[in-house]
C-alpha cells in the first residue's frame, strides 16, 4: 500500500464536500476514482496533493503522514485538467522545472529520458502554444514523471480531448504507465475510461467512497443502486436491478415472460436499445444485437432474463 | 446606414480638427520659425529652435527630464506590485481593495501635489513633527528638490501602475502557481520564477502609461521643484507665457510629442486596444 | 515562518494604502484646525467661514462648475455617439486621433490650443476667456467618453438592434430604445468621468483662460504659490470628498 487515507474529511462552509473518505491505494497500481462532479473526488485529488488540508484523517505516503506537508514537500505530483503548462517556458524549461530545484544532477540526461518516454523529443524546443492538445498533456505527464513521484495524480486528463484522441490516448496512457511502472491516481467521471484504463476504481458519491473493486467486479456485483446506475445502463422492475444487455426479447411467449409494448427503437451501429412499457406501467430498454429485425412501435414483445443477472440491493 | 454613422461622426470630427488636428499643425508650423521682437511668430523658417538643444542648458532639461521620468517609473514598478499581488489574491473584497486604490488618483491632482507641499515645506507638518520630537534642530529641505519632485510623480502616478499589473496578474491561470508548487517550488522561487516573468506584459503596460505623462509634467516640477529642477513641461509652459518664445517652446513641445508617441506606438504593436 | 512570510503581504498593503490616503486625510484634519500653523490647536471651522465669505474664490467655482457641466455635456453626448458609430464601423483617422489626444501630455495640448486660438482670433474678433475653455475641455474629455461608453458597446449583443429593425424600427430608432438603455450605465459614468476630469484641469485652462475667466484650480495653484494657507486644507477637503463621492458612483455604475 503506497497511499491510504483514513476517514478523511472536508468542508468548504456549508458544503461537506468529503467525508470519512477511506482509500488504499498499492504500488504500481492504476488506481480511478470515479465519480458524478460534486462528488468529492477533485477535492481529494487536491488534498493528496497538497492544496488543501483535511479537515479531519490522515493521508499517509509510504507509511508516513503528509496531510499537513506543504505541495512541494510530497513526493507526489500532478497531472492538472488544463495542462498548467508554464506558458514562457520551453518544452524542455517546463520538464526541468522541478528538477531545477530539487537541485539534482544529471537533469539532461532525466529530461531527455522523459521526452523520449512519451514521445516529444524533436519538442523539445518548442513553446505550449504551439503545441497542440495532445502533445501538450504529454508535456505535463512527462514533467510530473521526471521526478520520480511515488504516486502520480492525474486529473481529468482526457476531457479536453476531442473524442477520437481520447480513445488513443488512452491506450498510450495505459501503456505508459505500465512501462514506467508508477502509480497513477486518475480522476474521472467517465465511466468507460475508468473501466477500460484501471487495475482498480473506487466510486464516489456525496463525499464517499461506495465501492472499490476491480473494473469487472464493480460492473456485474455493484454494491449499491448508485454504484449500479452510474456504471452503465439500470433497468428496475419490480424493484430488481437489470442491464439493458441481459433482457432478451421475442415475439413469442415463454416461461416465465412478460408482456410488454414497445415504445421506440434507437439504433447505436452495433446494437439497438428498444424502450419497452410493461403491463404494470415500468419502462425499460434492452439492448439487443442490430441483426434483429426492427421492431415496430407499439408492437406487443415478450421479455425474459435469467435470474444470476437480477441485481438486489437493500431498500 | 451610413448616413447616420457620419452624421454621429460628424460633431467628433469636428471638434478632433478643432482641438487637435489645427493646434498641432500650427504648432509645427511655429516650431519652424523665429521670435519676433515683441514676442511674436515671424518668418523666416529655419531649424534653429530644433538645434538649440544641443545647448547645454537645454539639453540637461531633457536629460533631467528622462532620468526623473525613469526613476519615478521604476519605484511605481517596485512598490505597485507587492500591492497588486495583494489585491490579487484578496479574493471577495478585490473590488474594494482596487477602488481604495482608483479613488485618489481621480480627487484631484493639483489637491495631491499640494498635499505634498504641506507635509514637506520647512513649516509643514513633518519639519514640525520631527522638531517636536527632538530629532532635528532644524527643517530639513525636503521640498524644492528632484526628490521632491520625484516623489510627487510616484504618489501621483502609482495607481496607473497598479491597475495594469493587477489585470496581468488577476488573469494568470492560478494553477500556474499550484504546479509550481506541486514540482516542489518554495512560495518565494513561485513568485520569482513564474508570477513576475509572467507579469511582463503588466509591467510594460504600466510603464508606459506612468513613463509618458511623467516625462511631460508640469505641475509636480513646477509646485515641489525648485529652481534647479526645471523639466521639458516647465520650459513649454516657459516659453509660451514669460519668455515669449513661442518658436522655441513649439519645437520643444514637439520634441516631447515625439518621445511619447513613439513610446506609445513601439508599444502598441504589442499592447491592447483601447479604441 | 510561514506566519511571519503570510503577514507581509498585508502589512506592505497597510503601508501603500496608508502612503496614498494619509496626505489627503492630514489636509482634511488640518482644515478644522484653529491655528493656522502646523501646530494643533483645537477644532474650529473659521477657515470654511472664510472660504463662504471670499468672493473670489467664489466666482472661481462656480466658474468651473459652468464651465464643468457644459463640457461634460457637450462632451458626452458627442462622445456616446461617436462611440457607437465607431463600434459600427472602425474609422482609423478618428480612433488615431483620439488615441493621440489621451497619449498628449497637457502641456503640449495646452500650448497648441493657445496658440491655434491666438492665429484664430486674428481673424475672429473673439477673445481668451470660457468659451475658448469650455472648447478645450469638450476637446479632451471626448476621448474618455469614447473609451467608457466602447467598452460597454463590446459587450452588446448587435443582433438585439436587428431584432428591433426586423419588428418595424429604424435604425435611429432601435438606437435610441435599444441600445441607449443598455448603456446608459456607461453614460452616466463616462459623464462624471468628464465632470471630474474637466473639475480638475489646471495646465490646459490657464494656458487658454484669459484673464477674465478664473477657474477653481487656477486660484488653488495661486493660493498654493503663494505659501500654504489654512483655507486651501479646507477648499481641498471639499473638492475631494466631493469628487471622490462622484468617482465611487461612476465605478458603480461601470461595474453594472
Amino acid at each position: 500500500m503506497i497511499l491510504e487515507l483514513r476517514g478523511v474529511s472536508k468542508r468548504f462552509g456549508s458544503n461537506a464536500a468529503v467525508t470519512g473518505l477511506n482509500l488504499a491505494v498499492d504500488r504500481g497500481e492504476f488506481f480511478s476514482l470515479l465519480g458524478p462532479s460534486g462528488c468529492g473526488k477533485t477535492t481529494t485529488l487536491r488534498m493528496i496533493a497538497g492544496f488543501e488540508t483535511p479537515d479531519e484523517g490522515e493521508i499517509r505516503l509510504n507509511g508516513s503522514r503528509i496531510d499537513a506537508l506543504p505541495p512541494y514537500r510530497r513526493s507526489v505530483n500532478t497531472v492538472f485538467q488544463n495542462y498548467a503548462l508554464f506558458p514562457h517556458l520551453t518544452v524542455r524549461g517546463n520538464v526541468e522545472f522541478g528538477l531545477r530545484r530539487m537541485g539534482r544532477s544529471g537533469i539532461e540526461s532525466k529530461v531527455r529520458a522523459v521526452l523520449d518516454q512519451v514521445r516529444l523529443q524533436d519538442k523539445a524546443s518548442r513553446m505550449p502554444a504551439q503545441l497542440s492538445g495532445g502533445e501538450r498533456q504529454r508535456v505535463a505527464l512527462a514533467r510530473a514523471l521526471a521526478l520520480e513521484p511515488d504516486v502520480l495524480l492525474l486529473d481529468e486528463p482526457l476531457a479536453a480531448l476531442d473524442p477520437q484522441l481520447r480513445k488513443q490516448v488512452r491506450a498510450e496512457l495505459k501503456d505508459l504507465q505500465r512501462r514506467v511502472g508508477v502509480t497513477f491516481l486518475f480522476i474521472t467521471h467517465d465511466q468507460e475510461e475508468a473501466l477500460s484504463m484501471s487495475d482498480r476504481i473506487a466510486v464516489m458519491n456525496h463525499g464517499s467512497v461506495e465501492q472499490v473493486g476491480a473494473p469487472e467486479e464493480v460492473y456485474r456485483r455493484p454494491r449499491t443502486r448508485f454504484v449500479a446506475s452510474f456504471l452503465g445502463e439500470m433497468n428496475w422492475i419490480g424493484g430488481v436491478g437489470l442491464r439493458p444487455e441481459a433482457l432478451r426479447i421475442s415475439r413469442e411467449a415463454g416461461a416465465g415472460s412478460r408482456c410488454a409494448i414497445v415504445k421506440g427503437s434507437a439504433f447505436l451501429g452495433p446494437v439497438s436499445h428498444v424502450e419497452m412499457e410493461l403491463e404494470s406501467g415500468e419502462i425499460c430498454i434492452a439492448q439487443v444485437a442490430a441483426e434483429f429485425t426492427r421492431f415496430q412501435i407499439g408492437e406487443a414483445v415478450h421479455l425474459r432474463w435469467n435470474e444470476t443477472d437480477e441485481l438486489r440491493f437493500p431498500a | 446606414m451610413k448616413r447616420l454613422r457620419r452624421l454621429f461622426l460628424a460633431p467628433t470630427a469636428a471638434l478632433l480638427a478643432v482641438t487637435m488636428a489645427a493646434p498641432l499643425a500650427i504648432v509645427c508650423l511655429y516650431s519652424l520659425m523665429t521670435r519676433g521682437a515683441y514676442g511674436g511668430v515671424e518668418k523666416p523658417f529655419t531649424f534653429e529652435n530644433y538645434t538649440r538643444f544641443w545647448d547645454p542648458i537645454y539639453a540637461a532639461i531633457l536629460w533631467r527630464s528622462c532620468w526623473i521620468a525613469a526613476v519615478a517609473t521604476a519605484l511605481c514598478v517596485v512598490l505597485a506590485f507587492p500591492l497588486a499581488l495583494f489585491i490579487a489574491r484578496s479574493g471577495s473584497k478585490k473590488n474594494l481593495y482596487l477602488s481604495l486604490v482608483i479613488l485618489p488618483f481621480w480627487t484631484s491632482f493639483l489637491i495631491r501635489t499640494y498635499a505634498w507641499m504641506f507635509l514637506l515645506r520647512d513649516t509643514g507638518l513633518i519639519n514640525t513633527l520631527l522638531q517636536a520630537l527632538g530629532v532635528i534642530h532644524e527643517p530639513l529641505p525636503l521640498l524644492y528638490n528632484n526628490g521632491a519632485v520625484i516623489l510627487g510623480l510616484v504618489y501621483g502616478f502609482l495607481p496607473f501602475m497598479v491597475l495594469p499589473l493587477y489585470a496581468t496578474l488577476e488573469r494568470m491561470d492560478p494553477s500556474l502557481a499550484e504546479a509550481s508548487a506541486d514540482l516542489g517550488a518554495r512560495p518565494l522561487q513561485t513568485l520569482w520564477r513564474v508570477t513576475l516573468p509572467l507579469c511582463a506584459p503588466g509591467v510594460r503596460a504600466g510603464s508606459l502609461l506612468v513613463f509618458v505623462p511623467c516625462l511631460g509634467t508640469y505641475l509636480t516640477s513646477d509646485l515641489l521643484g525648485g529652481s534647479k529642477t526645471i523639466l521639458i513641461g516647465n520650459l513649454v509652459q516657459n516659453q509660451f507665457t514669460t519668455a515669449r518664445d513661442w518658436p522655441f517652446g513649439a519645437a520643444a513641445s514637439l520634441a516631447l510629442m515625439a518621445v511619447a508617441m513613439g513610446l506609445l506606438l513601439a508599444a502598441r504593436r504589442q499592447g491592447e486596444e483601447m479604441l | 515562518m510561514s506566519h511571519v512570510r503570510r503577514r507581509l503581504l498585508p502589512l506592505y498593503a497597510v503601508g501603500a494604502y496608508a502612503f496614498l490616503h494619509v496626505p489627503l486625510l492630514i489636509l482634511a484634519v488640518f482644515s478644522v484646525n484653529a491655528s493656522k500653523f502646523t501646530v494643533w490647536q483645537g477644532f474650529s471651522l473659521r477657515w470654511y467661514a472664510a472660504l463662504a465669505q471670499d468672493r473670489d474664490l467664489i466666482e472661481a467655482a462656480a466658474n468651473s462648475l459652468i464651465i464643468a457641466v457644459v463640457a461634460t455635456v457637450l462632451a458626452t453626448v458627442f462622445g456616446t455617439l461617436a462611440a457607437y458609430a465607431l463600434w459600427k464601423r472602425v474609422s482609423g483617422w478618428i480612433s488615431g486621433a483620439l488615441y493621440l489626444s489621451l497619449a498628449t501630455p497637457e502641456i503640449v495640448t495646452g500650448v497648441s490650443l493657445l496658440a491655434f486660438f491666438q492665429w484664430a482670433f486674428r481673424f475672429l474678433n473673439l477673445r481668451l476667456g470660457m468659451h475658448t475653455v469650455i472648447l478645450a475641455h469638450v476637446g479632451f474629455s471626448l476621448a474618455y467618453v469614447v473609451v467608457v461608453v466602447l467598452a460597454r458597446l463590446r459587450t452588446f449583443d448587435p443582433a438585439l438592434e436587428h431584432a428591433a429593425m426586423d419588428l418595424g424600427a429604424t435604425e435611429f430608432t432601435a438606437f435610441r430604445t435599444v441600445t441607449i438603455p443598455y448603456l446608459a450605465p456607461a453614460i452616466a459614468a463616462a459623464a462624471m468621468l468628464a465632470f471630474t476630469v474637466s473639475i480638475d484641469d489646471y495646465v490646459i485652462t490657464s494656458l487658454v483662460a484669459g484673464v477674465d475667466s478664473q477657474t477653481l484650480p487656477m486660484a488653488i495653484y495661486a493660493l498654493a504659490r503663494r505659501g500654504v494657507s489654512p483655507m486651501l486644507n479646507a477648499v481641498s477637503t471639499i473638492i475631494v470628498i466631493g469628487l471622490g463621492a462622484l468617482v465611487l458612483a461612476s465605478e458603480r455604475l461601470r461595474a453594472r
